[in-house]
């Protein structure tokens, strides 16, 4: 009947947790303001629209805005169908047996590898052997390596969510296991689905240490005109400014950064958008 | 000693020697039972005696379940069904199923749930799709409450309305036997009345089989019941009879709740 003291102790965890929430929060919110305080004057038109320069003050993005653009796209075409087919054989087809399980446990393990040895994968297999050289097309391949356990993973996560019962269902009416796959399993998989190849392509857009490691370019006075163009991004033009010695380029480099998360947020927005908009039905 | 049927005219599905197993596990043990065409057979019996398996065999959603096998025949029209050359999907088509919990699809509407099946096999000529939903959605009950809501979702009807989307959804493949597996367990009595009041009106054109828990539902809306208990066929008779003067011990004590 009378209070015994737990409740004292219990509120004290609650506050360490609301701490342990806030200071990264803080931390992120800190690091932004400054980056915004650095780079907001310097965020024009004419800064997204202009090559880049030896004069800092005339210097843009454009050449790193496409080029990001060009690679995500690419990056996106090549694991998006191939990590959802493997997610769809894995997960409705593989059964359970040795070799199912044994790619299992590799997936889950190359989710974890630096993305800096994918690098060094991508300049052996795509940039040397395959020839592509330093080339959208090596960068795309490469980035698309990095991110196909992500999307592995999530995707059979959305698929096993499907309740047995809807295969069950179409089964009873007659369908085979790939109508039934195609036309019942994988449209309720599907935002969880695409919600996981966007957060795993928001990923690879922010991605610098692989494309270093394939000779993408820091420099860059041209568009790309196609796949196999040379190219640079955006993580490697920032990366590029911040690494010279004359403070106006680091201003530059804080409104590069800004863009950089603009992109980044819109993507997760994204993400939050296809995800609230299907979850009602289900 | 399996239960011996003496034969009967024209029955839907002639069961011999009919074993089923989930990994090692026998679950049924050689049933040897003869379903009349038409009407509704209930299959009553206590939880894990086989029944919902019984009838997962007769369109061969059993063999579904990783692991899962059966042995015996089950002959249909002539064939026996279990034969290398049948097409299990083709034979769904015959045969359907209505399932415990209702499982609309949830990203279609209810007239894409009806046409499901149709679209599913690709069977479906559009030119018609309108006279098809209307006759399954009428067959089972539905058309008035959802007639003018066709392209709302399915998953937004109430637990009963959605069995009965279910029950339109089987009936739109044009089928000659539904099996229905304890289609009432997840609703509440007015929802299971008027699935009951259905189930009495299909009777007329298809040949039901409804596995039932509920032994007064057994009695209120079925012809003939047949009582499993673990594994085994124990008594298989005209309904009237099984629950006023059944000829087994067993059964006698089942249906006045000695056990169950």
């Amino acid at each position: 009947m009378y209070r015994t003291g737990v409740e004292k102790w219990e509120k004290a965890f609650i506050g360490l947790c609301l701490f342990a929430v806030l200071v990264p929060l803080a931390m992120l919110f800190v690091l932004l303001a400054d980056v915004v305080m650095d780079g907001a004057g310097r965020l024009t038109w004419s800064f997204l629209t202009s090559l880049p320069s030896r004069k800092a003050e005339l210097a843009g993005i454009k050449p790193a805005l496409v080029g990001s653009i060009y690679l995500i796209g690419l990056t996106g075409a090549f694991a998006v169908p191939v990590g959802i087919g493997a997610a769809i054989y894995l997960e409705e087809y593989g059964g359970d047996n040795w070799l199912t399980r044994l790619i299992e446990v590799n997936i889950a393990n190359l989710a974890g590898v630096p993305s800096i040895i994918y690098g060094l994968l991508g300049l052996e297999i795509f940039v040397r052997f395959a020839n592509f050289g330093q080339s959208l097309m090596s960068g795309a391949l490469t980035l698309a390596l990095l991110i196909l356990p992500i999307i592995i993973v999530a995707s059979r996560e959305a698929l096993a969510t499907v309740p047995n019962g809807l295969r069950e269902g179409c089964y009873a009416l007659g369908s085979t296991k790939w109508q039934a796959i195609r036309q019942v399993v994988v449209p309720m998989a599907l935002p969880g689905m695409l919600t996981g190849s966007i957060l795993a392509i928001s990923r690879a857009i922010g991605e610098t240490a692989p494309l270093i490691a394939i000779g993408a370019l820091t420099y860059v006075t041209f568009l790309p005109d196609g796949p196999m163009s040379p190219f640079t991004a955006l993580p490697i033009q920032i990366f590029n400014w911040v690494s010279r010695p004359q403070p106006e380029f680091v201003i530059n480099a804080a409104a590069g950064i800004m863009v950089l998360m603009a992109i980044l947020l819109m993507f997760n927005a994204l993400a939050i958008y296809l995800r609230q908009k299907y979850q009602r039905r289900s | 000693m399996p239960l011996r049927q003496s034969p009967i005219d024209n029955p839907q599905f002639s069961v011999s020697g009919l074993k089923a197993w989930y990994g090692k596990t026998l679950v049924l043990k050689g049933i040897e039972m003869q379903i009349p065409t038409g009407g509704v057979t209930a299959i009553i019996g206590p939880s894990g005696c086989g029944k919902s398996t019984f009838i997962r065999c007769l369109n061969r959603m059993h063999e579904i379940v990783p692991g899962a096998r059966v042995e015996g025949s089950i002959v249909l029209e002539g064939q026996d069904i279990n034969h290398p050359n049948v097409d299990p999907a083709r034979l769904r088509r015959k045969v359907g199923m209505v399932f415990q919990k209702p499982n609309p699809f949830p990203t279609m509407t209810i007239r894409e749930n009806v046409l499901a099946g149709l679209r599913l096999t690709k069977t479906s000529s559009k030119s018609n799709d309108a006279q098809i939903v209307e006759r399954a959605l009428r067959q089972a009950a539905l058309w008035d409450e959802v007639k003018d809501e066709l392209n709302k979702l399915g998953s937004g009807l109430s637990g009963g309305q959605q069995q009965r989307l279910c029950i339109a959804r089987a009936l739109a493949v044009d089928p000659d036997v539904i099996l229905m597996d304890e289609p009432c367990s997840a609703l509440d009595p007015i929802a299971t009345a008027r699935i009951e009041d259905l189930i009495h009106s299909l009777r007329e054109n298809y040949t039901i089989v409804i596995v039932t828990h509920n032994m007064q539902q057994a009695a209120r809306v079925s012809d003939r019941t047949a009582f499993f208990l673990m594994g085994e066929l124990i008594e298989f008779n005209d309904t009237d009879s099984i629950f006023t003067k059944p000829t087994k011990q067993q059964t006698d004590e089942y249906i006045t709740g000695k056990f169950g």
